[in-house]
């Protein structure tokens, strides 16, 4: 039960890091179209945004891993 | 004209032998698993061991503890009926295969013994290499007990209770349904300590009642990748000395000249700002280091040690980043922290823990970044991998073309998704590596930082 659960809850966990990212890059691509001189820039800090998004998404997922894989004492 | 034709010819020749060369190993590889399925159908093997004990715990229940034939009767486990549900454990198999372990197995039967080095309290130091936990064509769980040490799953384990005989014990050890694991022992029934390594024991499992200082897998391929980085940067700082104003002359200076220079130009001069030369080595150490575990993690044939997917391991590396922030942020950092200038004292109030705590969390998410992008990876490709042995069960079960045909089917699939889900782990090992160094780069940039607003 508390792995079925566990494993939603990672599922929801990735939605909200899948709308997060995607804001991002698409985001960034415009920035890019609109500026093609910063694409370093933009790219690097895309990377940047996109990875502390990520941390949060895989935190919860960890959580969900660990929840899923409990040993019973 | 006619000589430039030729050697493009010859070259396009190259290109197609060289890739019909990796397919054929690739289809080598995938066969050779499949076929390893299939040999190992009367032996113990891990892949059963789940699926065997819950038949066993829904139809007879005390078989195991009568069953004190310790060695071929404790390890013999016949194919799972049909009905009774699959018999390959992908789940159970990924974890095995992405844990660290005190043996480290190479192909097939082949492994290479580690040594052991445990402390107990009451008993002392013992050492010994792990080969003699006879773990040999049982991949990897012992059948035999040293000094109340077992062997499961290439993880060591303590016996709990205390009357169980030391030295050198033959013993059966069995793993049942809810992960605890039970060894058997003339007859008797003893219980394993519960540990989980693959998490590093930090969250669920707990500690145990013996220390384990053993050079295992992941310690083993941190010493090389320390030997092999000192051997590359004294080359490559020694290529500099002789070369002094001269492009970069040898295989690795021209390697490591670009990625370094992108690293200063990119990553530590913008991010960290003017101080930037003080924390270059520590920023460059991070990321090659962690690149070069990364990669090694993703080489086939040599066990893949999956050291930056170990929690410990990165926990580590961030506590790094966490004690050089705090050595030498400066009073403008601090004040960040705990009295933010020029915000109403209400609001200090509440952002201070926030602050306080953020000091904190961005370690936590820099590690627990880098250990779960590793370990997923690692999980995906297993899983695709275990499609040569779910198909090989579907081929046995349903399809009636045996455990053989259905595991050619799987592997056309499982070659196929491997070769892509490894090009994109290529990509995250780079990537990981770089964005645990630009982050790292940027907490200390926060904190050293001079203030000149407001």
């Amino acid at each position: 039960m508390i792995g079925s659960l566990a494993s939603i809850g990672a599922g929801i966990a990735v939605l909200g890091a899948g709308i997060g990212v995607g804001y991002i890059g698409g985001k960034a691509m415009e920035g890019i179209a609109r500026q093609p001189e910063a694409t370093g820039d933009i790219r690097t800090n895309m990377l940047i945004m996109a990875a502390l998004i990520e941390g949060a998404a895989l935190i919860a997922i960890i959580l969900s891993i660990f929840l899923a894989n409990q040993v019973p004492a | 004209m006619q000589r430039f034709k030729k050697r493009n010819n010859t070259r396009q020749q190259q290109n197609w032998m060289r890739n019909f060369l990796i397919i054929l190993l690739l289809a080598f590889y995938g066969s050779m698993s499949a076929q390893g399925h299939d040999d190992h159908s009367g032996h113990n093997h891990d892949h059963s061991t789940h699926d065997h004990n819950h038949d066993h715990a829904a139809h007879a229940k005390g078989d195991h503890a009568k069953d004190d034939h310790a060695g071929h009767g404790c390890g013999h486990h016949e194919y799972a009926e049909c009905t009774k549900g699959w018999k390959y454990d992908p789940a159970g198999t990924a974890m095995h295969h992405i844990a660290d372990a005190n043996a480290w197995h190479v192909v097939g039967n082949i492994y290479i013994p580690l040594p052991c080095i445990l402390y107990a309290k009451g008993h002392g130091f013992s050492f010994f290499l792990s080969n003699k936990f006879d773990y040999s064509g049982n991949h990897g769980t012992g059948k035999k007990a040293v000094d109340r040490y077992i062997l499961n799953h290439g993880q060591v384990m303590r016996i709990t209770e205390d009357d169980f005989p030391m030295g050198v014990q033959d013993v059966c050890v069995v793993k049942d349904l809810d992960g605890h694991v039970t060894v058997n022992h003339h007859g008797k029934t003893y219980h394993a300590e519960n540990k989980i390594v693959w998490d590093g024991g930090v969250i669920g499992g707990g500690g145990t009642s013996f220390y384990d200082f053993s050079i295992s897998k992941n310690i083993l391929t941190l010493l090389l990748a320390f030997f092999f980085l000192v051997f590359v940067f004294r080359k490559v700082a020694k290529g500099y000395a002789t070369y002094e104003k001269q492009p970069p002359q040898g295989f690795w200076q021209r390697i490591i000249e670009p990625i370094f220079i992108f690293m200063r130009d990119d990553v530590c001069k913008p991010v960290i700002g003017p101080k930037y030369e003080k924390f270059m080595p520590f920023i460059m150490s991070l990321f090659f280091f962690i690149l070069f575990l990364n990669l090694i993690g993703q080489v086939p044939f040599i066990g893949n040690p999956n050291v930056t997917g170990n929690i410990a391991f990165t926990m580590v590396l961030a506590l790094f980043t966490l004690i050089v922030t705090t050595i030498n942020g400066n009073k403008n950092y601090w004040a960040h922290v705990f009295w933010m200038p020029g915000v109403p004292a209400a609001v200090k109030l509440i952002l201070t823990p926030i602050e306080v705590l953020g000091v904190f969390l961005k370690p936590l998410t820099l590690f627990v970044r880098l250990f779960a992008n590793i370990t997923a990876g690692h999980i995906v490709i297993l899983s695709f991998v275990g499609l040569i042995f779910i198909f090989g069960d579907i081929g046995y079960c349903e399809w009636g073309i045996g455990r053989a045909g259905g595991s050619a089917i799987g592997m056309v699939m499982a070659v196929a998704l491997t070769v892509f889900m490894s090009a994109i782990e290529l990509l995250v090992a780079f990537l990981q590596a770089f964005i645990f160094a630009i982050l790292s780069a940027s907490y200390i940039g926060a904190a050293v930082e001079e203030g000149d607003h407001h």
